[in-house]
């Protein structure tokens, strides 16, 4: 068994908790929020869209989740300039990352908004709301209560998938830690480091979700 | 001329020839009704007999397949498929009291009430609060504006379900079974406010199996059976006199259930 080199640790967490703080976290969070957004508005489209839609729905989900996002990832960054269309690294990384995510996530919020009671449908529109007014003050309210747990499991899984953007150029946390451990030859410590720093990242994020669903939970009976 | 009189002019609520139908059921078979302002109509009928869907079918809930239903003066015409624009003015004459009560959960006993008013009919948020309040008050409930829901007994969420309906200011109050979900001991809460609304001029449509609030608060009774109205007259006519074979019956076994 060799020697820690606390030097080189030392050395190299700056790097990589910089490319944590710099590249993964603000790739997994715009990512996410623009995923979110994808999500719900397919989700709308299955639920309540004509046949159109909701056949555009369902072929759009299907080919997420039918198809790695390693190769999502590719056909955006190496693809598209065959098309003439060429994208930086960082908004490829974001549109592959967020086209995955909202695949994934419409059929949570799909799911959620089918978890709340028909009656409460029926008490929106008694007291005069439109379908849209009902949606935005009664149904999703109450359904993101419902998709907190498994949307914080996409969340998570979605920080440790942006490790997938070094092979696109994107600077964040695990691109650092390759090129540390090819300089040094150190290639066990470095990996084994950068593991445990997303392993705190995603702790922080478990934390962060058990806070959220406490306060979400004020107004459900125990 | 009598308030009671079915040929009253003057009705806050005219049903005519409404059908509905579920596929191949018929659940209601071309129902007349009239309701005068300020009377009290309880519906009554065995489980399955079309009385819950004919309440659904006045403010919309359920669209009807055929028929005319006019509220205080906004009438739609189901010959022909009616636009939402119809449905959402004749919506806007009523208010229902549901039998689970349908409470929003995530929003406060205050804010359950308030909603309608303030998000849909755009009345000051600080005057519909007050009025809010004033109506928890009148309740005994003031000092739980600002619990949720689950926090209730079912009394207290049913009480919450009728003044939310009261915030509407609507002409007419359709009540569902208010009472059916309740344990035993919390129904008189929920009917002693009912007899009062009703003793204030409320119009109150109430379906029920309450056959002592029918007699003592209604001035019209309706049983209903497969889907049509069997027998309609004043509650000593139809509870204590019923000229139907079947209203006889099950007025019978409502009151010697064993």
């Amino acid at each position: 068994m060799t020697e820690i080199d606390w030097d080189l640790v030392l050395g190299s967490l700056g790097p990589i908790v910089g490319g944590a703080i710099r590249g993964t976290i603000p790739l997994a969070v715009a990512s996410f929020a623009a995923g979110m957004v994808f999500a719900v508005v397919v989700a709308l489209m299955r639920l309540y869209g004509n046949r159109a839609l909701t056949i555009v729905a369902r072929l759009y989900v299907s080919v997420i989740r039918g198809t790695p996002l390693l190769v999502q990832l590719f056909v955006v960054f190496y693809g598209l300039p065959s098309l003439g269309l060429t994208i930086d690294p960082w908004p490829s990384a974001i549109i592959a990352f967020s086209l995955n995510v909202g695949g994934y996530a419409a059929e949570v919020v799909r799911a959620a908004i089918l978890s709340v009671p028909k009656g409460q449908w029926e008490a929106a529109y008694m007291i005069g709301m439109s379908r849209r007014t009902s949606l935005h003050r009664v149904i999703l309210p109450q359904a993101s209560r419902v998709a907190v747990p498994p949307l914080s499991n996409t969340f998570i899984s979605l920080v440790k998938d942006t490790s997938l953007a070094s092979l696109i150029l994107v600077t964040e946390l695990f691109r650092e830690a390759q090129q540390i451990a090819a300089f040094s030859q150190e290639f066990m410590m470095l990996y084994v480091e950068a593991a445990i720093v997303y392993w705190v990242v995603c702790l922080a994020l478990s934390s962060g979700q058990s806070a959220l669903e406490r306060r979400l939970d004020q107004y459900v009976a125990h | 001329m009598s308030r009671t009189d079915p040929t009253d002019a003057s009705s806050l609520l005219t049903v005519e020839g409404v059908s509905k139908r579920f596929g191949e059921i018929e659940v209601l078979r071309s129902v007349d009704l009239r309701v005068a302002r300020g009377e009290v109509l309880a519906v009554i009928g065995a489980s399955g007999s079309g009385k819950t869907t004919l309440l659904r079918c006045l403010n919309g809930l359920e669209v009807p397949d055929a028929g005319r239903v006019a509220i205080a003066g906004t009438a739609v015409d189901f010959s022909a498929q009616p636009a939402p624009r119809e449905l959402r003015a004749l919506r806007d004459r009523s208010a229902m009291v549901f039998q689970h009560y349908h409470l929003f959960p995530h929003r406060s006993v205050l804010e359950n009430i308030v909603e309608g008013p303030v998000v849909v009919q755009r009345r000051p948020r600080e005057h519909v609060h007050k009025e809010a309040l004033a109506l928890l008050e009148r309740v005994g409930m003031a000092n739980r504006a600002g619990a949720y829901p689950h926090e209730l007994s079912g009394g207290q969420q049913q009480r919450v379900g009728i003044l939310r309906a009261l915030a509407l200011r609507p002409e007419l109050l359709l009540f569902d079974e208010p009472t059916s979900a309740l344990d035993p001991e919390l129904v008189g809460d929920v009917l002693t406010l009912m007899r009062d609304l009703a003793a204030e001029g409320w119009t109150m449509l109430v379906v029920t199996h309450e056959l002592q609030f029918a007699r003592e608060v209604a001035q019209q009774v309706a049983f209903v059976d497969q889907g049509r109205v069997l027998e309609h007259g004043t509650p000593a006519q139809v509870l204590r006199a019923p000229r139907e074979e079947r209203t006889r019956q099950f007025v019978h076994r409502l009151l010697h259930p064993l």
